[in-house]
C-alpha cells in the first residue's frame, strides 16, 4: 500500500480518488480506454514539446507507466479563466485528456461538480493528506493592496490561499500572464496591487508558463517532466522553462526569410499582408519576445498569432502590457514632453536645433574681430 | 633674438594625439556613420527585396554587427589607452572641471564662445570644453555597446554573451533596450555636429591646425609646454 493511501485510511473512510491512485497512469488510461499507440503518441509529442531527443520517448512511456498518479489542485485568482479554457479546448484528446487522467484533479472551481463548502472541504484534505507531494496549479495574479481584500474565495483571501496552498506543494506552476508575473491586472496603474504567485509567495518552488493564455502542451510537458524526471525543468532569468522559453519568436517564425529579405506588411491588408510577408513594421513583438509558439502553435498545432496574421504582442514576457505597447509600433512611446512624442521626433528637434544654434554662433563668429592666441598684429 | 622673442611669433609644432587616439578616432567615426546608416535601416526599413531568397535586411544587420564588433574593440583600446597614453589623452583631461587650472580654462573657453571675450584661448590637448563632452559621448558609446550586445545575445539565450550580459536583462526590459539604443544616436548626432563646427572654428580661430592634428598628431602651439 502506498504511503499516500496510508495517510489518507487513517481517517477511517477510504476515497474513491484514492483507490485510482492505486493503478499507474498508463494502467489508469488503458482502463479509460485510452489506446496504447495514443498514449505511445502522446509520448512522443510531449517529449518533442519537451525539447528531448527522440530517444527519450520510449523512457517517457516507461516513466509514465510506472508512475502514481499525483494530486493537483488548480486555484483561480484575479483572471479570466482563459488558461482553463485553453486546457478544456486543447483539441487532442491526448493532450488535454491525458493530463486530466493523469492526474487527479482533486480541487478546481470551474470544472469540479462539487461546490461550497464540499469544494473547500477537498482542498483542505489533499493540502494536507499531501503536503509537499501535490502539484499546485495557480492562474491569475494576487492582489496584494489593503491586506488582500481585492479576492477571496470561501471568505479566505487570494494571499492567504496562496501562501497556504503553494507554500506545501510539492511544485507550484503559475500559468499564464497574470500568474507569472501579474499580467494585465497588474498592469498600471494596479489598482489591486496585483502580483505574481512568486512575489506573493516567495519561498515557494515556481515554474512561470506565462502567455496569454498558457499553451496547454507546454502545461502537459511540464507536468510530464516533472512526473517522469521527479524535478523540475531547467529555468531561465524569468522562472519560465527553456524547453519553451529558451527561443525568441523571432527566431523561429515561419515569416522571418521574409524579415531578412527585406519584405515587409506596409499596411493591414496591402499585397505584402496577403502574401504573409514579414510583419516588423507593424509593430510585430516576436524580436523581443521567447516563447515557443511558431513551433508548439495552439489549437492542435493547426496555428499561432504571426502565422495568423497578427503581430505578437509579447504576451509572455513579465508586465507586456506596460512595456510591449503600443500593439502596433515597434517601440515604446516617449512621454514626458507634453505631447506623447515619439523618440525620433525628439531626436530631429535636438539635431536640428543644435544646428540652428551653431549655425548663428558660426555667423556671429565670422563677424568677431578676435585675437589669435598671443598676437597682437593679427586679427581673424 | 632672444629665447621669449622666438616664442613670441613662432609656433612651435607639438606632438599631441599619439597613433592609437587618431587611430581610434577615425574608426569610431567610420563605424558611428556606418552604424547609424545601417541601424537607420534597421529601424526603419522599406520593403527592397524582390523575393523572399534576397537577404537585404540580413546584410544590413550582418554590417551592424561586425561594424559594431570592430566599434567595441576601438572603444575598448581607446579606453586602455586612457590609461597609459599621453597626458593629453589621459582620463584625467576629461574632468577640468575637477582642476583649478582646467576650471580657469573652462572659463576662458566659456566666455570666448560666448562671446564675451575676443581673445582666443590657446589649447594644448583637448579644448576643455569639449573634452567635457567626450566624457559623455564615452558613456553613450558604452551605453550603446551594452544595449547593442543584449539585443544581439538574445539570439542565443543561455550562451556565454547572454549570461555576462544577464545584468542588463535585470537593469532594463527588452523594449527599453531596443528604446535605448534607437534614441541615444541622436544624442551622438548632436555631439557631432557640435564637434566638427567646433574643430573648424578652432581651426580658423587659433591657426593651430587643430583639423589636421587629429591626421597628423601635431599642434602648433606658442606656449612651450602646457604653462
Ligand atoms: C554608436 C553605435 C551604434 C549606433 C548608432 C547604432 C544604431 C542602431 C539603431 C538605430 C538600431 C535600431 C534600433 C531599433 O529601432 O530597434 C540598432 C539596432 C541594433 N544594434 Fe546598433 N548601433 C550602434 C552600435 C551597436 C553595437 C556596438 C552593437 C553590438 C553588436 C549593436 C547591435 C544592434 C542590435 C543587435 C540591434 C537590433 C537589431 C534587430 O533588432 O534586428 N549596435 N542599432
Ligand atoms: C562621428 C563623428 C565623430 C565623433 C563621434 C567624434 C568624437 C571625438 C572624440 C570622442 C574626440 C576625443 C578624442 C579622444 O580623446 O580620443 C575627438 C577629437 C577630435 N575630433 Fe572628432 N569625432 C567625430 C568626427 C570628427 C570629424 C568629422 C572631425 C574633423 C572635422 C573631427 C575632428 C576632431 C578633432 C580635431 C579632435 C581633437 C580635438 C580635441 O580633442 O579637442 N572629429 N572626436
Ligand atoms: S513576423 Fe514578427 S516574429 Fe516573424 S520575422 Fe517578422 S518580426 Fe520576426
Ligand atoms: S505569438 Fe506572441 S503574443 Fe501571441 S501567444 Fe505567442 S508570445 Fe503571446
Amino acid at each position: 500500500m502506498s504511503k499516500q493511501n496510508g495517510s489518507a485510511t487513517r481517517n477511517g473512510k477510504k476515497h474513491v480518488s484514492d483507490e485510482s491512485r492505486e493503478y499507474s497512469v498508463g494502467e489508469d488510461l488503458r482502463q479509460r480506454g485510452v489506446s496504447r499507440r495514443d498514449f505511445l503518441k502522446f509520448c512522443s509529442a510531449v517529449t518533442a514539446a519537451l525539447s528531448l531527443p527522440v530517444s527519450f520517448a520510449p523512457k517517457v512511456a516507461e516513466a509514465l507507466d510506472e508512475i502514481k498518479r499525483p494530486p493537483l489542485v488548480w486555484l483561480e485568482f484575479q483572471d479570466c479563466a482563459g488558461n482553463t479554457e485553453a486546457l478544456l479546448r486543447a483539441a487532442n484528446p491526448t493532450a488535454a485528456e491525458i493530463v486530466l487522467d493523469i492526474l487527479s484533479v482533486d480541487y478546481h472551481e470551474t470544472i469540479m461538480a462539487a461546490a461550497g463548502h464540499q469544494a473547500e472541504a477537498a482542498l483542505d484534505k489533499s493540502i494536507t493528506d499531501y503536503k509537499g507531494k501535490y502539484i499546485c496549479v495557480v492562474e491569475g495574479s494576487i492582489p496584494m493592496k489593503d491586506g488582500g481584500v481585492y479576492g477571496c474565495v470561501g471568505g479566505k483571501s487570494f494571499l492567504d490561499l496562496a501562501r497556504k496552498v503553494c507554500g506545501g506543494a510539492a511544485a507550484t506552476i503559475a500559468v499564464g500572464t497574470c500568474a507569472a508575473y501579474g499580467g494585465i491586472p497588474a498592469a498600471v496603474p494596479n489598482p489591486t496591487g496585483a502580483v505574481s504567485v512568486k512575489e506573493a509567495v516567495p519561498g515557494a518552488t515556481v515554474i512561470n508558463l506565462p502567455g496569454c493564455p498558457v499553451n496547454a502542451d507546454n502545461l502537459t510537458a511540464t507536468i510530464v517532466h516533472y512526473l517522469v524526471f521527479g524535478k523540475i525543468p531547467a529555468l531561465d532569468a524569468f522562472g519560465r522553462p527553456l524547453f519553451a522559453y529558451g527561443k525568441r519568436i523571432h527566431d523561429n517564425c515561419e515569416r522571418r526569410p521574409h524579415f531578412d529579405a527585406g519584405q515587409y506588411v506596409e499596411q493591414w491588408g496591402d499585397d505584402g499582408h496577403r502574401k504573409g510577408f514579414c510583419l516588423y513594421k507593424m509593430g510585430c513583438k516576436g524580436p523581443l519576445t521567447f516563447h515557443n509558439c511558431p513551433s508548439q502553435r495552439y489549437n492542435e498545432k493547426t496555428g499561432w498569432p504571426v502565422g495568423s496574421g497578427h503581430g505578437c504582442v509579447g504576451c509572455s514576457e513579465p508586465a507586456f502590457w506596460d512595456s510591449m505597447g503600443p500593439m502596433y509600433k515597434r517601440l515604446p512611446e516617449v512621454h514626458g514632453f507634453g505631447i506623447e512624442a515619439m523618440a525620433d521626433k525628439i531626436g530631429i528637434g535636438l539635431a536640428v536645433g543644435t544646428a540652428a544654434a551653431f549655425a548663428v554662433h558660426g555667423a556671429i563668429m565670422a563677424i568677431n574681430k578676435d585675437r589669435e592666441p598671443g598676437d597682437t598684429t593679427r586679427e581673424g | 633674438m632672444t629665447r621669449t622673442q622666438v616664442h613670441e611669433h613662432c609656433k612651435l609644432k607639438r606632438y599631441i594625439w599619439e597613433l592609437p587616439v587618431r587611430w581610434c578616432h577615425w574608426i569610431n567615426v567610420f563605424s558611428i556613420v556606418t552604424l547609424t546608416a545601417t541601424g537607420a535601416f534597421i529601424a526603419h526599413p522599406f520593403s527592397v527585396a524582390h523575393s523572399a531568397s534576397d537577404f537585404a535586411m540580413g546584410w544590413v544587420r550582418f554590417l551592424h554587427f561586425a561594424i559594431g564588433y570592430l566599434f567595441t574593440v576601438s572603444v575598448v583600446s581607446r579606453m586602455i589607452w586612457l590609461l597609459i597614453g599621453n597626458r593629453y589623452a589621459g582620463w584625467r583631461e576629461y574632468f577640468p572641471m575637477l582642476t583649478a587650472r582646467g576650471r580657469a580654462k573652462l572659463r576662458d573657453m566659456f566666455r570666448y564662445y560666448l562671446f564675451m571675450s575676443h581673445q582666443v584661448p590657446e589649447t594644448i590637448g583637448h579644448n576643455p570644453l569639449a573634452a567635457t563632452a567626450y566624457f559623455l559621448v564615452f558613456c553613450i558609446y558604452i551605453v550603446m555597446i551594452l544595449t547593442g550586445f543584449a539585443m544581439y545575445a538574445q539570439h542565443a539565450p543561455g550562451g556565454l554573451m547572454h549570461r555576462s550580459l544577464g545584468f542588463m536583462y535585470a537593469l532594463f526590459n527588452t523594449p527599453t533596450l531596443h528604446l535605448l539604443h534607437h534614441s541615444l544616436p541622436w544624442l551622438l548626432l548632436g555631439f557631432v555636429i557640435n564637434h566638427v563646427y567646433s574643430a573648424w572654428l578652432m581651426d580658423i580661430k587659433e591657426h593651430g591646425a587643430e583639423i589636421s592634428s587629429i591626421f597628423s598628431g601635431y599642434k602648433f602651439t606658442l606656449k612651450k609646454e602646457d604653462e
